[in-house]
């Protein structure tokens, strides 16, 4: 039982951690709430399915023109929908609100309510520890680990991520040490929508594809980035793995509510929210960054 | 020349008048409002299934009602109710008092159908049923049959004959599981998305597969639009479940199937997938849906003389085979010969006639019970078990089941995967 939880964890916390740690990211460096975030992952998945099923792509080409896709439409709404308003982080939320309704609501339009699927990239499973697991969420895992490893790299030991960082600390001063403010935000919401069409692109062969698919996530998401502390990449990439492990093990310790999963992950936020208000890698007072 | 000038524009105006009020000499249409989850399968279920009987009856004139004939007319109405239960009521009340409905048919999930039942009757609307299996929807009429009278349910067959036809599939496979593996006991897990209408098949599977000579190794609950199923199904190994008896009505069918394809779960699914009754479901899977095993209404076999014609066209012009929420086709025909009997839409009227229906459709032969509900057993509407069996959805159910085995019926195939699984062993 416990192996299943931990492998059932890990699986569950590196999907939440793809997602968190793009949103986390571009909150930290531009102060945006980003909510149609879970909606570019939703774009890559029916830009796959529409690559693979209808234009008859390989899976991989279906993949890499899918995130490059995504990664466009981010970026042309960011430009249309979100940097008029950036200053103005009420103002920000709503609109991407808005955006993220816009997407369910010309997917329902383009595709109907229909829940469509795509096949696994990797078939298959192997067992670990004595739990089956599928080919397909070790690829996840992998992906999801590398991805992460990738940002941290990005971020850490180049030139690039100092930029980045240094917006993110403060972008005023930022702005008059020469640094181009904008070009890092930029960068920042590339990196963000890249990692949501990634998370798109390797959980949709296990997950199914429909019009909603992006608000469950969502709101696991917004949950770890909250838990973790707003802004926090390191404490987004922690708290996911925390709801991840608490999903599978409500869904393995108490099958009659494992439809609570959610809830019991959800009420653990709170309950740490009260003992830590600004999360656990977060920072409590604006003055502190 | 001035008094006939003023003469002749009378007499043109008077033919303008008349003409332009002409519509109002022929006989308004029978409205009948169509009421579903529009975006969604379901949805589309409903409005497909009544298309095809409103077209085939305005095609012959329409319905006979006291010697005049009348078009029928449909009117679409989303209900939304997957995603919200007060758009659904809304919904009523807009079919009702906006639209200004004579008849209304559909509805999906109980925890709606409840309250929108309310309403018609509120507005003593006769409303047929299509979707919601919760026999708490007939029990009102029992109850309180003043009240409840002009509600019918056409499909699908209540939850207590769901759970009978649910017990004789999960009889069927357990009997082959132990005939061609050896089993001597079946271990059975029970999972049932968390929703209104699957407690009381909880609650029956729970008292009644001991008695049956099953063990249960669990009970699981997921959400009905749960995502992944991998921590369930790892817990249902674990386990050691030789069956997995399952009830959904919603998306957590896809996945969970998906992914107990994927891990070549040694435990077949049986029960009730909505969701493996489309032939989208092939697809959705990936093909890891093969082998399942689910309760369907519309199958390719010859129930009644009007299945396979039904069925195929319905498949050729949809590009879908018809879900159970198709059945507003029959709906309809029950109340074309309802309103032709008595030669009224009156609903008081009507009622007696629409109580003694006794018709062949598609599902087979339709009547009602005395709580007005659709009438199950052999001779009557039974359901249908169709298998998934390498990318095509065969009908493995009734199969010599009391002298019932409708003609292009199969027998059941074990997964593949399960049988290498006992036989290692």
């Amino acid at each position: 039982m416990i192996q299943d939880i931990i492998i059932n964890g890990l699986i569950n916390g590196s999907i939440y951690a793809l997602l968190a740690i793009g949103f986390s990211l571009i909150f930290g460096v531009a102060r945006l709430v980003n909510i149609a975030h879970t909606a570019f992952y939703m774009a890559c998945a029916y830009l796959i399915h529409v690559g693979f099923s209808y234009w008859g792509l390989s899976m991989p080409l279906a993949i890499v023109l899918s995130i490059g896709l995504t990664t466009i439409i981010g970026l042309i709404c960011y430009r249309l929908f979100i940097k008029p308003i950036r200053e103005y982080e009420a103002a920000v939320l709503i609109a991407t609100i808005a955006l993220g309704m816009v997407f369910q609501e010309v997917m329902l339009i383009a595709f109907k309510g229909h829940m469509m699927g795509v096949p696994p990239v990797a078939t298959g499973f192997v067992i670990v520890g004595g739990v089956k697991v599928a080919n397909q969420h070790l690829l996840v895992l992998g992906v999801a680990v590398l991805t992460l490893l990738a940002t941290w790299f990005l971020l850490m030991k180049t030139r690039v991520g100092l930029a980045i960082r240094c917006t993110a600390q403060d972008s005023e001063i930022a702005n008059l040490m020469g640094m181009n403010v904008d070009r890092e935000i930029m960068i920042a919401v590339i990196v963000s929508v890249v990692l949501a069409g990634v998370a798109g692109a390797i959980v949709v062969p296990l997950r199914v594809i429909d019009p909603h698919m992006w608000l469950p996530p969502l709101i696991m998401m917004l949950a770890v980035v909250v838990l973790g502390g707003l802004g926090s990449v390191k404490g987004s990439f922690v708290a996911s793995y925390i709801l991840g492990f608490t999903e599978a093990a409500v869904a393995i310790g108490v099958p009659m509510g494992s439809f609570l999963k959610g809830s019991v992950a959800l009420s653990i936020m709170i309950i740490v929210l009260l003992i830590r208000p600004e999360g656990l890698f977060g920072i409590a007072f604006e003055e502190e960054r | 020349m001035k008094r006939s000038s003023i003469l002749w524009t009378i007499f043109l105006a008077l033919i303008l008048v008349a003409a332009a009020g002409a519509p109002c000499w022929a006989a308004d249409p029978i409205r009948i409002a169509i009421i579903g989850p529009m975006q969604f399968t379901q949805g589309e279920g409903h409005w497909n299934g009544a298309t095809m009987a409103a077209e085939q009856i305005n095609k012959g004139g329409g319905i006979s009602v006291g010697g005049a004939k009348r078009l029928v007319e449909l009117i679409k109405v989303d209900s939304n109710e997957f995603l919200s239960i007060p758009d659904a009521t809304n919904a009523m009340e807009l079919a009702i008092s906006r639209h200004r409905a004579d008849f209304l048919i559909g509805g999906f999930r109980t925890e709606a159908v409840l309250v929108m039942q309310d309403i018609a009757m509120d507005n003593k609307k006769i409303f047929l049923g299509c979707g919601a299996a919760h026999p708490e929807l007939c029990d009102r009429v029992t109850k309180n049959y003043d009240r409840y009278k002009y509600w019918f349910r056409i499909t699908p067959i209540n939850s207590k004959f769901l759970i009978k036809v649910d017990f004789l599939l999960l009889n069927m496979v357990a009997q082959v599981m132990q005939k061609e593996l050896g089993i001597p006991k079946i271990k059975v897990a029970i999972v049932a998305e968390k929703a209104a209408w699957a407690d009381p098949l909880v609650a029956v599977a729970n008292e009644n597969l001991p008695k049956m000579g099953m063990d249960i190794v669990g009970v699981w609950r997921p959400s009905p639009v749960a995502t992944d199923a991998t921590a369930e199904l790892s817990a249902i190994q674990r386990a050691g479940a030789n069956i997995i008896f399952t009830s959904f009505s919603s998306s957590v069918g896809i996945p969970f199937a998906k992914q107990a394809g994927e891990l070549k779960v040694p435990a077949p699914l049986v029960g009730i997938n909505v969701e493996a009754q489309k032939d989208g479901f092939w697809a959705a899977t990936g093909g890891q849906g093969n082998y399942g095993l689910t309760i369907s209404t519309y199958g390719p076999v010859k129930i009644t003389e009007h299945t396979l014609p039904f069925f195929n066209e319905y498949r050729q012009r949809f590009k879908e085979a018809p879900n159970y929420t198709a059945g507003t086709y029959d709906a309809i025909d029950v109340l074309k010969a309802a309103i032709e009997k008595t030669g009224t839409l009156e609903a008081d009227k009507l009622i007696p006639a629409l109580e003694q229906t006794d018709l062949k459709g598609p599902a087979g032969r339709l009547a009602f019970s005395k709580d007005h509900d659709v009438v199950w057993g052999p001779g009557y509407t039974t359901g249908l078990g169709t298998q998934w069996q390498d990318g095509k959805n065969v009908v493995v159910w009734p199969y010599q089941w009391e002298n019932i085995t409708y003609e292009g019926t199969v027998p059941y195939k074990l997964p593949s995967w399960v049988m290498e699984h006992y036989k290692k062993k």
